[in-house]
């Protein structure tokens, strides 16, 4: 297939992922909502948000990296979309494979520091002492959230004797028997507990709830930087969701099929946020190397076994 | 510079700063953001004024609107989303909490809360305003980006209301930053906070919300008003 055909079905991928994550993100802010007996925000609400930060007049600057961080976070965004595997269609260089290629689940696990690093970075040159606080918060989550989450991905990746995620997918085809959930299930387990993590709803929301006394790193971004970071973490989200559902629930044949299954998996983390409150770091960190870790190093040691 | 020569130097640079502190009587600004010379990670010696050196020394400018229905476009999403900076001032402020319950619910308005002035285009003056509160208002206000709104709540920043001849609070709240919205009563419901958001709203839609370029216009008559009512003026004349 002609490059630019693959890269013009990728943008409209892009597109597609970008508006659903905001769909996606309203909707759970209307059950949060209606949970607590309110009406909500319009459905439109993320659209209007997205104009508003676009039509900021006035804008500050405290550097270089002030402005790439924003760029950083959406970089990492659209690399995990480029090389995710979307829809499975039995073609490993079909429409919507993206650039998948063999060893693409490292690079994925690259994308996803990726951006935060360079928020960091950014976040660090804003200079705000509320920044700092939640870079310092965000990354130490991140570290105990990933540490389970890579051991049961490479449990996952030992079951199958491979890293490409297409070829992960493929070995799950042909029922929900096959899928990791019921032939490894404790990786899947120690995945689907480290998911809340990587979702960052409550109860591990404390790095940037809006309603904490700190934003987190986000304090100085404004206008458009800020409407950046909102698309990023929409497009984050349902990645993180398509990256669980390749992984563990065997991937999605359809956009309907890819639609529903990571609705139910973003869902989840909403779910666990409604019931539970917020955690402080240090009782998330500690819960993270409790749970996760013990049950992904049991997923592990089954699947080399 | 000598090792010796540099500690002659550290120590003259503190005995000053000493000396600073102890005749500062008139002088509000606290000694770390006092004019100095600092020794730099290389060796040289280097002077720093914090109050300047920190913030924008510019003036805001006035940002023409745009032309015809794009202005009239994206004041449409201004108008759908409202962020508030959660900050109180007065006893007013006792008044927005409960719009974020299910009875009054000001989320399905596009009203939201935000904790950070960047993020930030409206501001509620919540009732009477002292004036140490009002070094705080002005700078917080200046740190917002434009278009910006502030809704004044209560009689206290219409004329002081009940608190008309306080030493410590000021009657007239236009006469420091421009007001787009009052909300009248001793206290206003939050059913009128919800009215002043959509009389608000309608004022953006309408494009007479520019209240943030009428300030930058009226800029040093503001500024004179500000400082004849803060003593203590310590910040910068620009800080956004």
């Amino acid at each position: 297939m002609e490059i630019y055909t693959k890269l013009a079905y990728s943008f409209l991928g892009l597109m597609i992922v970008l508006n659903w994550g905001l769909l996606m993100g309203v909707t759970m802010r209307k059950i949060g909502a209606r949970m607590a007996g309110r009406y909500g925000v319009p459905f439109y609400q993320p659209w209007m948000n997205l104009l508003k930060a676009a039509s900021v007049r006035t804008t500050i600057t405290h550097g270089y990296m002030y402005y790439l961080g924003p760029v950083f976070r959406l970089t990492g965004a659209v690399g995990l979309f480029l090389f995710m595997p979307m829809i499975f269609t039995g073609d490993p260089d079909g429409i919507w494979t993206n650039f998948s290629f063999q060893g693409d689940l490292v690079l994925i696990l690259y994308f996803q520091v990726f951006g935060m690093l360079g928020m960091a970075l950014g976040a660090g040159e804003g200079g705000h002492p509320y920044s700092a606080m939640g870079v310092a918060r965000g990354l130490s989550q991140h570290a105990a959230v990933e540490l389970p989450m890579i051991i049961a991905i490479f449990a996952i990746a030992i079951q199958f004797n491979t890293f490409s995620i297409y070829e992960i997918v493929e070995a799950q085809q042909g029922g929900f028997q096959n899928w990791v959930i019921f032939t490894n299930p404790f990786a899947a387990v120690a995945v689907i507990l480290a998911m809340l993590g990587a979702f960052r709803h409550a109860p591990f929301n404390l790095v940037k709830a809006p309603n904490e006394i700190l934003i987190g790193p986000p304090t100085e971004y404004e206008g458009t930087y800020l409407g950046f970071l909102m698309s990023a973490g929409s497009i984050i989200h349902v990645m993180e969701a398509v990256l669980f559902m390749n992984l563990i629930f065997g991937g999605a044949g359809s956009w309907i099929e890819l639609i529903i299954k990571s609705f139910l998996i973003y869902f989840w983390s909403v779910f666990v946020g409604m019931v539970f409150p917020r955690f402080k770091i240090e009782q998330s960190i500690s819960w993270f190397f409790k749970w996760p870790l013990g049950i992904a190093i049991i997923g592990l040691l089954m699947a080399s076994l | 510079m000598s090792e010796s020569n540099l500690n002659d130097k550290v120590r003259e640079m503190l005995a000053k700063s000493e000396a600073n502190v102890k005749n500062s009587k008139k002088n509000f600004t606290r000694p770390e953001d006092e004019l100095r010379d600092v020794v730099a990670p290389d060796g040289s010696i280097i002077q720093v004024n914090p109050l300047y050196d920190y913030f924008s020394n510019e003036k805001p400018k006035e940002e023409k609107p745009r032309d015809g229905v794009v202005e009239k476009f994206l004041n449409w999403a201004r108008s759908e989303s409202i962020w508030v900076l959660g900050y109180g001032t007065g006893c007013g402020s006792i008044e927005i909490p409960p719009l974020v319950t299910p009875r009054f619910d000001m989320f399905r308005y596009g009203v939201e809360m935000r904790p950070t002035p960047r993020q930030s285009n409206a501001f509620i003056i919540s009732g009477y305003l002292s004036v140490k509160s009002l070094k705080r208002v002005i700078r917080t206000y200046e740190q917002m980006p434009s278009p910006k709104y502030i809704l004044a709540l209560g009689s206290c920043t219409i004329n002081g209301g009940m608190y008309y001849d306080s030493y410590s609070t000021i009657n007239r709240l236009d006469k420091y930053l421009p007001v787009d919205v009052y909300i009248a009563g001793c206290m206003p419901r939050p059913e009128a906070l919800l009215h002043g958001f959509a009389k608000l709203k309608k004022l953006i839609r309408e494009g007479k919300a520019e209240k943030a370029n009428e300030y930058a216009r009226n800029f040093d008559e503001y500024k004179a008003n500000q400082k004849k009512i803060i003593n203590d003026w310590n910040m910068p004349d620009y800080n956004w």
